[in-house]
């Protein structure tokens, strides 16, 4: 194939993993739609007991996650989803293996193969999870709709057509500190769902509310605690290893390993707070709910980080490409 | 499970009787303040600050990073400017206040960590506290019936415990035989080892600037410079830098290429420079963009480049210079198109006047509707669109004056009035009303050299590696403390062995207690099987469990 066949096959990638996810979406809200029924069917007996795990399956479907064991209907939409989800997540490498087939260089140059990567990123960390513990699928809807939110807004306001790299960033390093970049800031986009769903979720909890709700569906709050305490510290390594690569770096390219450049000063800014977050996540009245709060501000830094620094201010970080 | 800082509130002196002495009340005052100083609760507050702090320095414009656009800003906001530069937020992060808050951090740190460190070095030398007296109540607990005495049954547990690299102390209480095992001490020791290396980070970068000097030049090809702060555009220097403790070298450029793919993008810079003492030939290398050289903590980079359009002007009077030259600065990557000035101040004997040309260069040159514009990077085709001056320059005004634009004051004033205009490919020449000629005959490449010095560099590399190891360290190991307790249970001669571990760390200690219950599990039962009597039957050899 040709570079320009390629570069078109990436595009053309790139809508069908947007369709996947888009219907893996519908899938999961399926998923947690039927996840309501036999509750209701309960109330109609008029039992009133609280939300109990549904009627008895085969064993070991659930045993170790210790999440209300799903009836088959769920369970159904529930695979259907999950296989979507890794077909899209196929499609999605596809569009930057192509990308970089046709580039012949590492498929993260500029904002869109970046924030296209990230997003990926984030999707095959959900997968892990949710192969690892079952009861973590039904994280699904609120990972896969903002992936597809994500993925809708990059194609429209970031796309680049394929093109090599300025000598600047041809570097190892670069490619080092960028994959680094890419990979913690995908894990920690899955850590500030989980930590925003714990918000909703943990209020829910302490006010007893509405056992028919979508919000009876996501994991319990103290899963989702530890879910997103899971991920930062799996993501905070691969982020301080991306700042000091980046460091490293800038050393050979710019003349000095560090200058407070603004894309310097918010990578540094987003350690700063997942650092705080470890802590609070380990002192008395800040765990919990303040914890959740410093993780969704962490992950406000990572996109203003993306999207302000990139595109409004000047610095030596330009390599967005987004004119 | 984590667990919070020490209760360190609890532990301050009670209120002394009657009236205390001032100076007992002042060193009350005094501790008060250092507990809560380095408290958990302070740090998180601290940590925010910082990141706090450091949002003014990448949203306003900064000295340490492009002076030409804080001047812009004093322009742009001739009220607000200096007010926000009385609040240093044009140098935020040499600024009292930032250093104010990493330093309290900092304070903060050695306080909360050095403790934590002295008390993490005797619990190397103790042995692990004895077993709870209920270890139903641990997180992980459970009772494995056995046909084995408990000391055996203890015996087992040792040896699984050990296998997995726990130190174990066998205790017997109230005639109960217990166990309790610990590991994983090596977590609170990348816990200290991680925060101690940020430490060694922040001194590491605070002597490299004290320490520290760069400099920077633009070198036309075939010109040389030498390190001292009088020869460079501009340079920065740490307080403890005298200008007689600049490496003794010089650097010389030979020849620099730019090199562009099909679509234009840059591909690579490189510069042939020789590099020796004063007074040498210099060992000839070649460095570029992501390519520095490198000599005994001195280094010089390549941070860009550009065209000097050369010219030949004749006098007149016949007298020629020839082979003039300025640097014209980029002001468009992608095409390099420039600007810049060409000042003649010293015209020769007996003349009053200057000249100047200031100009606007493309490499690759279109004129549409009378303008110049570049499309190319490359010099395919050369031209300049000059304008040429006539009058006082203003060099010895006293005032300082970019060398890469005229001074517009004077030009105003109308001591500088323009005598003509042109533009000129390679080889064309423009003559001015008074007979001056001005040939412009060809351009040569400069690059922008940076010579910088920076001892710190090295031990700010080796602190970033101890902050990640120390980091590993502590977030994927666990300390695990493990207990057993063997209750004979007198019908069968048997016992029953009670089990619980606490985890200390990240992660789910459930998974890993039931493959550790389940392992004891078959253990136990090998051991049993191997000291029943056997019925003439060979042990099984495969029955051990720590072949799996
Ligand atoms: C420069 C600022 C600091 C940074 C970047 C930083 C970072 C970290 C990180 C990433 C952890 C790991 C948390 C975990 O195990 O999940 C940690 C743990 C810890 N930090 Fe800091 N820290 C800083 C300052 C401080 C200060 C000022 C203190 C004391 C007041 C402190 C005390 C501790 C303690 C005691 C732990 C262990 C927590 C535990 O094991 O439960 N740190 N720190």
């Amino acid at each position: 194939m040709t570079a320009d066949q390629l570069a078109a096959l990436s595009d053309t990638l790139f809508s069908s993993s947007v369709g996947l996810y888009s219907l893996a979406v519908v899938a999961f809200c399926a998923q947690l739609a039927f996840g309501r029924r036999p509750v209701r069917a309960r109330e109609l007996v008029g039992s009133g007991a609280p939300v109990e795990p549904g009627a008895p399956v085969e064993p070991g479907a659930t045993a170790a996650s210790g999440h209300p064991v799903d009836p088959p209907a769920v369970r159904r939409w529930g695979r259907v989803a999950m296989l979507l989800t890794a077909l899209g997540a196929v499609a999605h490498t596809g569009v930057l293996v192509a990308r970089g087939l046709a580039t012949d260089r590492l498929p993260w140059g500029n904002m869109y193969e970046f924030a296209t990567a990230v997003v990926l990123v984030a999707v095959v960390a959900f997968l892990v999870l949710a192969l690892r513990s079952p009861g973590l699928r039904h994280l699904g809807l609120f990972v896969l709709a903002p992936v597809v939110v994500s993925l809708v807004a990059i194609g429209l306001f970031l796309y680049v057509e394929d093109g090599p790299l300025v000598a600047a960033l041809r570097s190892s390093w670069l490619a080092v500190h960028v994959t680094t970049a890419i990979l913690g800031f995908g894990v920690f986009f899955v850590s500030g769902i989980a930590s925003i769903l714990y918000l909703v979720r943990s209020r829910y909890e302490a006010r007893g509310g509405d056992p028919a709700g979508l919000v009876a569906r996501v994991p319990d709050a103290a899963t989702l605690d530890r879910v997103a305490h899971r991920t930062v510290v799996f993501g905070f390594p691969i982020w301080t290893f991306a700042v000091i690569a980046g460091a490293i770096w800038a050393e050979s390219a710019w003349g000095r390993p560090w200058g407070w450049d603004p894309k310097e000063t918010w990578a540094f800014i987003a350690w700063v707070v997942y650092a705080a977050y470890l802590h609070a996540r380990t002192t008395a009245g800040w765990r919990g709910r303040p914890a959740a709060w410093v993780n969704v501000v962490g992950l406000a830094v990572m996109v203003f980080n993306l999207l302000y620094v990139n595109m409004v201010s000047t610095g030596l970080h330009s390599y967005g490409g987004v004119n | 499970m984590s667990l919070a800082a020490p209760p360190r509130e609890a532990a301050a002196p009670p209120p002394p009787p009657a009236r205390p002495s001032a100076l007992r009340r002042l060193g009350g005052f005094l501790l008060r303040q250092w507990r809560r100083l380095t408290a958990m609760r302070t740090a998180i507050v601290l940590l925010f600050l910082l990141a706090l702090a450091a949002v003014p320095g990448s949203l306003l414009p900064q000295r340490s990073l492009s002076q030409a656009n804080v001047s812009q800003y004093f322009t742009d906001h001739p009220t607000l400017a200096p007010v926000l530069d009385r609040l240093y937020l044009f140098d935020v992060f040499g600024s009292p206040w930032f250093a104010a808050v990493y330093l309290l951090l900092f304070v903060s740190l050695v306080g909360c960590v050095l403790p934590r460190a002295l008390e993490h070095a005797r619990a190397l030398r103790t042995p692990p506290p004895p077993a709870p007296r209920r270890l139903s109540r641990l997180p992980d607990a459970a009772e494995l019936p056995t046909p084995l005495p408990a000391a055996d049954a203890l015996d087992v547990v040792e040896e699984e415990l050990r296998v997995r690299r726990y130190r174990v102390v066998r205790r017997e209480r109230g005639g109960q035989a217990e166990l309790s095992a610990e590991k994983g001490l090596l977590k609170e020791a990348g816990n200290l080892l991680f925060h101690l290396a940020l430490l060694a980070l922040l001194v590491a970068l605070a002597g490299g600037k004290l320490w520290g000097y760069e400099g920077s030049i633009l070198v036309t090809e075939g010109g040389r410079f030498c390190n001292s702060f009088q020869q460079y555009d501009t340079y920065s220097s740490g307080a403890l830098v005298e200008g007689s403790d600049l490496t003794p070298v010089c650097v010389g450029l030979e020849d620099f290429r730019a090199e562009y793919e099909e679509d234009l993008t840059a591909a690579s810079f490189t510069a042939d420079i020789t590099y020796g003492p004063p007074g040498q030939e210099g060992r000839p290398t070649t460095i570029g963009v992501n390519d520095p050289l490198r000599v005994d903590g001195d280094r010089v980079y390549v941070t860009g480049h550009g065209f000097a359009p050369r010219f030949t002007v004749t006098l007149p009077d016949g007298s020629t210079f020839d082979d003039v030259s300025a640097p014209f600065l980029p002001t468009e990557q992608s095409t390099m198109a420039s600007e810049g000035a060409l000042k003649l101040p010293d015209l020769g004997a007996g003349a009053e006047d200057q000249l100047a040309l200031q100009g606007f260069f493309a490499p690759t040159g279109v004129v549409r509707d009378g303008i110049l514009t570049s499309i190319d990077p490359q010099p395919l085709a050369p031209q300049v669109a000059i304008v040429a001056y006539r009058g006082y320059l203003g060099l010895d005004s006293g005032l300082p004056q970019s060398v890469y634009s005229l001074d517009t004051a004077q030009i105003e004033r109308g001591r500088l009035t323009e005598v003509g205009s042109a533009n000129l490919a390679v080889g064309e020449s423009m003559t001015l009303p008074d007979g001056t000629t001005v040939t412009f005959t060809g351009v040569r490449e400069f690059a922008a050299l940076q010579f910088s010095h920076d001892p710190g560099q090295v031990w700010v590399l080796v602190a970033a590696i101890a902050v990640l190891v120390g980091l590993l360290g502590m977030l994927l190991l666990r300390r695990e403390r493990a207990f057993a307790r063997a209750i004979a249970a007198p019908a069968d001669g048997g016992s029953v062995l009670g089990v619980g571990v606490l985890t200390r760390g990240s992660g789910d200690g459930a998974p890993r207690f039931a493959a550790l219950t389940d392992d004891l599990r078959a253990a136990l039962a090998a051991r049993a099987a191997d000291r029943a009597p056997s019925d003439g039957a060979a042990p099984e050899p495969e029955a051990s469990p720590r072949d799996r």
